[in-house]
């Protein structure tokens, strides 16, 4: 056993702790789920490997002589997962900047801060390559399985990522911090987080729209132009793509270079972290007075006053609007595809209708758990003299009004092109956030609205629900727009998820 | 003396089980008009029984009637005329006071003149009118505290149940939130609270009840309780101790 004091002994600490907080998001606190949750994830992987199969299986004989279009749709598909991957890590070091936590305990204690914080950083490095290397694991097993083990390399270069990931977002939220103020630093540093693992996907959405006027990447990757302008296959700018296709030398060369760069950004930025904590810690907020429209009590029923307080809550938080609404930034390539269609006069709706749709519910999983979940004043609104059940009618009814207002303007031009297509918009898109919603209450817990950003980690099994029965609705929504009866197959996946949900969601006590 | 004044809050045979007994069988009674005060260690079951008669926590067992109104089979006629506030102020900092209550008093559906010319008295007795349209998320804990109290006024409950209100709160806000409920009071409102600081309990308190082990151990006014320990001359503090000790030593 480690000496107290030391950084083995830190780091045995705070894996305890990691290990411990990944237990109970597992089981959430219950070891009668644990059996439950067990079944979740084995369904899960199952779930996932056959999915990867369906999306990789005919890349597998890609080798390293392969031609410069293998070597861009790989590295590409290494930097779409690496913004992914630097937006989390930029959230997690956000999160470890602003949690008070232990901060006192640590800063009062005899043991050196900079061991603490560099071992904290580690962490959250550990934290990234972690769910990195859990969420590629399919794909790479799948790849492995049929194109042979050279394969397997892929784990060290996911691992890699990882780390070069936390290091830029270490180096990202420390640059926001020193330029902006500990203020304003978390709600930029987690818009950019947000924008970072969104732009890269919308850029190549935009570029797609534009040069073959659908929303695949697909068709920006290959395009002639690009394909022309790229480095030739010897350069160091493969060597990621050429590593996945188990090159030894740039797989050692790629997870060497990564650790020493999170090696260098844990010794630089560990000494100022402490200080940076502690002025997040003393940051207060700005007395706001607030102008009132009218004069007097408004006549109201409860139901009323209980949706116009959502209204009013999210209205007045911009981190939470931007947090909720960062959703419509995926938005953007249907609405350029839409204006395009319109422009050019060609059918895009099967690729249209369900990205709108998958917004949709993602958008409202995200209020919904606002509404349900984070109600500050739990007390108040349970001891009000209203049945719990209007009260739950009057939040749901708070975000389909949100949804109503974002997804309108939508259904309204699609109205002028086609009235069918509108209609199976509208039918996806109440689907979609009609289940995130369903799949919210089921998951309810008692929370603080600042909490929202830990809505993911508190329950992932709600996460992983909430995102694939988006994705069952929108391809519901696709196949019907493309007028084939296939769509009652993902319609059906959808509704199971909801059973399964309710199969697995904690029972309700008083 | 009792047996005239109309019954407030009773609970018969009170009951609530989580890995072990938190309340257990407790029969309570409180009349209109009276300043009750629950005492107890950590873990005696005064918070569950609380929560249970605002209406948070389901019983395992047992009934509970406020103002005569039965609250298991009734709740939404009991919460009516009913108020709750914990130590732990919850509000809604992007809310101001004024439209806090404007909330509270929609949820509650008061009649806007009334509630609105409650809401301008609560802001004055309490002192919150520099603050009545600032956001809350600025306030400090005593100012949180005296707005979730008005938010409990503001519909003019017959019931106030408070656990642990003045913790937290420096001595200029614990004794506004005392006199406003000594106020209540005196217009025939009743409260029942709980507190660990028992020179509030000895002062402001009609009578006492002593929980422990989610059991009523005793009752009554000071000098009952202090008769009952069986030495007179005695603060609540020794009475307190010597009831919990007497009950640890039973158990």
């Amino acid at each position: 056993m480690s000496a107290p004091g030391t950084l083995m002994w830190l780091a045995g600490h705070e894996a305890r702790l990691g290990w411990r907080d990944w237990t109970s998001l597992m089981t959430a606190g219950g070891r009668t789920r644990a059996r439950n949750a067990a079944i979740a994830i084995v369904l899960f992987a199952v779930f996932m490997h056959l999915f990867a199969y369906w999306i990789v299986k005919g890349y597998a004989d890609a080798s390293i002589g392969s031609d410069t279009s293998t070597l861009v749709a790989i590295t590409t598909t290494l930097l779409l997962s690496w913004s992914l991957l630097l937006s989390q890590a930029m959230e997690s070091v956000t999160r470890a900047f602003y949690a008070r936590a232990d901060l006192d305990l640590i800063l009062t204690s005899p043991v050196s801060a900079r061991k603490v914080f560099a071992v904290r950083m580690g962490r959250i490095a550990i934290g990234a390559v972690a769910i990195a290397v859990l969420l590629a694991a399919p794909f790479i097993d799948v790849l492995a399985l049929r194109g042979g083990v050279r394969w397997l390399s892929a784990y060290g270069v996911v691992a890699a990522m990882g780390a070069v990931a936390t290091a830029f977002a270490l180096a990202l939220t420390v640059a926001l911090f020193r330029l902006v103020g500990p203020k304003r630093t978390r709600l930029i540093a987690q818009i950019v987080a947000a924008v970072i693992g969104a732009a890269f996907v919308i850029g190549l959405q935009v570029m797609a729209i534009f040069s073959g006027g659908t929303l695949s990447r697909a068709t920006a990757l290959q395009s002639q132009w690009l394909l022309a302008h790229v480095p030739d296959m010897n350069s160091i700018v493969w060597w990621p793509a050429r590593a996945m296709l188990g090159d030894t030398v740039a797989l050692t060369a790629i997870i060497v270079a990564a650790a020493a760069l999170l090696g260098v950004a844990i010794a630089l930025f560990s000494a100022r972290f402490g200080d940076h904590a502690q002025a997040a810690a003393g940051v207060g907020s700005a007395t706001v007075r607030q102008r009132r429209g009218s004069l007097g009590f408004r006549r109201r029923s409860p139901q009323r006053v209980l949706r116009q307080k959502e209204w009013t809550l999210l209205i007045r938080d911009p981190w939470l609007i931007s947090q909720t609404l960062m959703q419509i930034l995926y938005l953007l390539p249907p609405a350029l595809l839409l204006w395009v269609t319109f422009r050019n006069g060609t059918d895009n709706y099967v690729v249209l209708i369900p990205v709108v749709v998958m917004a949709a519910g993602q958008l409202a999983g995200g209020l919904a758990w606002l509404s349900i979940s984070g109600e500050d004043a739990p007390d108040l609104v349970a001891t009000a003299p209203i049945l719990a059940g209007r009260v739950l009618r009057a939040k749901v009814e708070a975000v389909i009004g949100v949804i109503a207002l974002v997804f309108a303007p939508v259904i309204a031009v699609l109205c002028f092109d086609s009235v069918f297509a509108a209609l199976i918009a509208a039918l996806g898109i109440l689907g979609s956030a009609g289940a995130a919603t369903l799949i919210q209450l089921c998951f309810r817990v008692q929370a603080r609205r600042s909490q929202f950003r830990r809505r993911q980690t508190s329950s992932r099994i709600a996460t992983f629900a909430e995102a694939f029965s988006s994705i069952a609705w929108a391809a519901t929504a696709a196949m019907a727009a493309a007028l084939t009866w296939f769509a009652l197959a993902p319609a059906m996946i959808g509704l199971l998820i909801l059973a399964g949900v309710r199969w697995i969601s904690p029972p309700r006590q008083a | 003396m009792n047996a005239s004044r109309p019954i407030a809050l009773s609970t018969r045979a009170l009951s609530k089980r989580f890995d072990r007994p938190a309340v257990d069988n407790l029969d309570l009674t409180i009349y209109g008009g009276e300043f009750y005060c629950l005492l107890g260690p950590n873990g005696a079951g005064k918070t569950t029984t609380l929560r249970m008669v605002a209406g948070l926590l389901r019983p395992g067992g047992g009934g509970i009637s406020i103002d005569g109104i039965d609250a298991l089979a009734d709740p939404v006629a009991a919460k009516q005329i009913t108020a709750w506030l914990s130590d732990e102020p919850m509000i809604y900092d992007k809310l101001t006071p004024y439209e806090y209550l404007e909330f509270v008093a929609g949820l509650w559906r008061i009649d806007t003149k009334a509630a609105e010319a409650r809401t301008r008295e609560l802001i004055g007795w309490l002192g919150l009118e520099r603050q009545a349209h600032e956001r809350c998320e600025s306030f400090s804990k005593g100012t949180r505290q005296k707005v979730a109290l008005a938010g409990a006024l503001v519909h003019d409950p017959k019931l106030i149940i408070l656990d642990e209100p003045l913790t937290g709160l420096d001595a200029g806000s614990a004794r506004q939130v005392k006199n406003v409920l000594r106020e209540r009071v005196a217009d025939g409102g009743t409260v029942i609270m709980t507190t660990h600081i028992l020179e509030v309990a000895e002062r402001m308190a009609d009578r006492i009840g002593v929980i422990a082990n989610g059991r009523l151990i005793a009752e009554g006014t000071l000098d009952e309780l202090r008769v009952k320990t069986g030495a007179a001359a005695t603060s609540l503090e020794d009475t307190f101790l010597a009831l919990v000790a007497n009950e640890s030593a039973a158990a």
